[in-house]
């Protein structure tokens, strides 16, 4: 906190550990986010990046280190605690009903009602609406917020489950691989929609295993492998080659390169 | 379309222009319970033509009756199938309703009223017991209520044998408060010459209040989610585990609202009966539109797949045809009615 006494992180990691019985899923790693800030935590398969989510969205408590919310030093001990907190994750499965209509599953589990006693119902004409104008906020224009939601594209629905960490008042937006599973175009959208939340003062944690889509977005990066932490950097500290390079393992690719020569 | 359009003819506007390509027709085949409706105006032409008299009145009446006896279980069985479960146990729940209601005012000389409370709130528990067990073990829906099925099967039986002696309950037509309970459950309304049986009346009120849940409240919107995608809801916040015991305690209350019609309307209770209804229910609810997954369905489907077995039960017998082949029917509609509404629902799923 010493070097930065300008602004308070958002959410702040420093040297955190995680272990299962013996397993050591991550150690000593470090993060800050700040709110409008993007903060991308890249690594490959194995490299810790799930285990660091489930820390930061409440589903496993850490080990060792500190965790600091806003200044303060804390434990999540539930998903709904890290959510009271304002920190919303939005997992690669979306957490979406595919039947159910867009507007129904933008409320879902936090439903606005109208009317009084045995007549008490669903404000359905202000959540229509509502969805309509948060999604277009996000830059996303519905042709109609009454079609299933899963038939839209996974471009589609992974922003509107972000508009819908942004309109329930989430400080910080944990990103779990939001591109993973899309096309160049697609993915281009939601990384949009990530800048636009940027643009709206939220803190983002965006995981990903894509030093391109990472160097589009990203003010600060952190690299993990195995478990540990590689680098920690801030954008002007490092170039997309050196990020590409170090995210690969310059060393392993040179030997893979070896590996794979013909004769 | 000849002018250009300029850059604010772009933007967006609250009622989008691009929703007029959803045609009324799309909206309409949308609608979950279209396959069912197509199928029961079929069935209807076929015996409005085959069948002598069963357009008139009283036929049309003695249909809508039966229909109301498998529509009001088939309400709550499509909310549970909407919610993702089954009941296996919602046939023999009735009879056991009925059971516990007339052998308690007949063992404790109470008025039937008494009896039928303690029925309510037995036949509830049961229910919940249903969905505590489901939600607690996260067992199979099928297997938990396939046990719960077998075992009110062999209570109702054992039970009944046990305390009166033979398979079926004594009479508790002399019982104070009788005539009052019989005009609740089992009366019958006279509309313009007609003759009319009360559960139809409670039939239509148990699909408006079950549509009204399931459109327009909180709950409703739990339903569709936690059978859609109980993990997302979880994730959301959606009470799953509760809202699933609600829907199983809906069944008993369907199930004690049957079972109070069959004890006040026959007076006595056979304890064998029961046995086989809750894959009728559960028809009735398929061939209305309710996806067998959950997620997808509605009250009024149930409604028209109820109508449906109705007319055919008794469109054969007013067509005096043979009555073994209702089953086969039965089964044929089954297959076609899913199969429609699969292809619909396809239809009007695919992006345009």
């Amino acid at each position: 906190m010493t070097q930065n006494e300008t602004r308070t992180p958002l959410v702040e990691l420093s040297d955190v550990s995680k272990h299962y019985g013996n397993v050591r899923a991550l150690e000593g790693v470090s993060l800050e986010v700040h709110p409008g800030d993007v903060t991308c935590v890249l690594g490959d398969n194995g490299a810790g990046k799930s285990t660091l989510i489930k820390i930061v969205a409440g589903l496993h408590e850490h080990d060792g280190g500190v965790l600091r919310i806003e200044g303060e030093e804390t434990r999540l001990t539930s998903p709904r605690d890290a959510l009271d907190r304002g920190i919303a994750t939005v997992y690669q499965d979306l957490a979406v009903v595919g039947l159910m209509p867009v507007w129904r599953n933008f409320f879902l589990g936090s439903e606005p009602r109208t009317g009084f006693g045995p007549f008490r119902r669903l404000d359905a004409d202000l959540m229509r609406r509502t969805t309509h104008a948060e999604l277009l906020r996000m830059g996303i224009d519905l042709r109609d917020v009454d079609q299933p939601i899963g038939t839209l594209s996974g471009g589609e629905r992974q922003c509107v489950a972000i508009a819908r960490a942004v309109h329930f008042g989430a400080k910080v937006l944990v990103l779990d691989e939001p591109t993973a599973a899309l096309g160049v175009k697609q993915s281009g959208v939601v990384l949009k929609y990530v800048a636009a939340a940027r643009d709206q003062g939220l803190g983002v944690i965006l995981i990903t295993h894509n030093p391109h889509h990472a160097y589009l977005v990203g003010d600060r990066f952190v690299l993990l492998r195995r478990g540990t932490m590689l680098g920690n950097h801030t954008r002007d500290e490092i170039t997309l080659d050196e990020l590409t390079g170090q995210m690969a393992g310059g060393a392993d690719l040179e030997a893979l390169r070896h590996e794979l020569q013909r004769g | 379309m000849s002018a250009p359009p300029t850059s604010s003819d772009k933007l967006p506007t609250s009622s989008d222009e691009r929703i007029l390509r959803t045609s009324p027709l799309r909206r309409l085949l949308s609608r979950p319970e279209l396959g069912s409706v197509v199928g029961a105006l079929a069935v209807f032409l076929v015996f409005a033509v085959a069948a002598d008299g069963f357009l008139r009145a009283a036929s049309l009446s003695t249909v809508l009756y039966a229909s109301s006896t498998i529509g009001i279980m088939a309400v709550p069985v499509a909310l549970l199938m909407i919610g993702g479960e089954f009941d296996l146990s919602a046939g023999v729940m009735v009879t056991s309703s009925a059971l516990i209601s007339s052998m308690f005012s007949y063992q404790m000389t109470a008025n039937v009223w008494v009896g039928a409370g303690v029925s309510l709130l037995a036949t509830l528990a049961i229910g919940a017991f249903n969905g505590f067990v489901l939600t607690r073990t996260r067992l199979p829906s099928f297997i938990v209520t396939l046990g719960t099925f077998l075992m009110l099967t062999g209570m109702n039986l054992g039970l009944t044998k046990l305390i009166d002696g033979t398979v079926s309950t004594k009479t508790i037509a002399d019982m104070e408060g009788f005539p009052a309970a019989r005009a609740l459950f089992a009366s019958t309304l006279t509309l313009g010459g007609v003759d009319f049986k009360i559960t139809i009346v409670w039939w239509l009120a148990l699909v408006a209040v079950a549509s009204w849940i399931l459109l327009r409240t909180r709950v409703g919107n739990w339903i569709f989610a936690v059978g859609g995608n109980q993990d997302a809801a979880r994730a959301v916040g959606v009470p799953v585990e509760k809202t699933k015991i609600g829907l199983y305690m809906g069944v008993a209350l369907g199930a004690w609202i049957a079972g109070q019609h069959l004890l006040f309307s026959y007076d006595v209770v056979q304890s064998g009966e029961g046995v086989g209804n809750e894959l009728i229910y559960i028809i009735a609810a398929v061939i209305g539109g309710c996806l067998i997954t959950g997620g997808y369905g509605s009250a009024i489907g149930s409604a028209v797949g109820a109508l449906l077995f109705g007319m055919t039960s008794k469109g054969i017998v007013f067509a005096e045809w043979n009555p073994d082949w209702f089953k086969f029917f039965l089964g044929a509609m089954l297959l076609l009615a899913t199969l429609l509404n699969a292809w619909v629902r396809k239809r009007a799923e695919a992006t345009p």
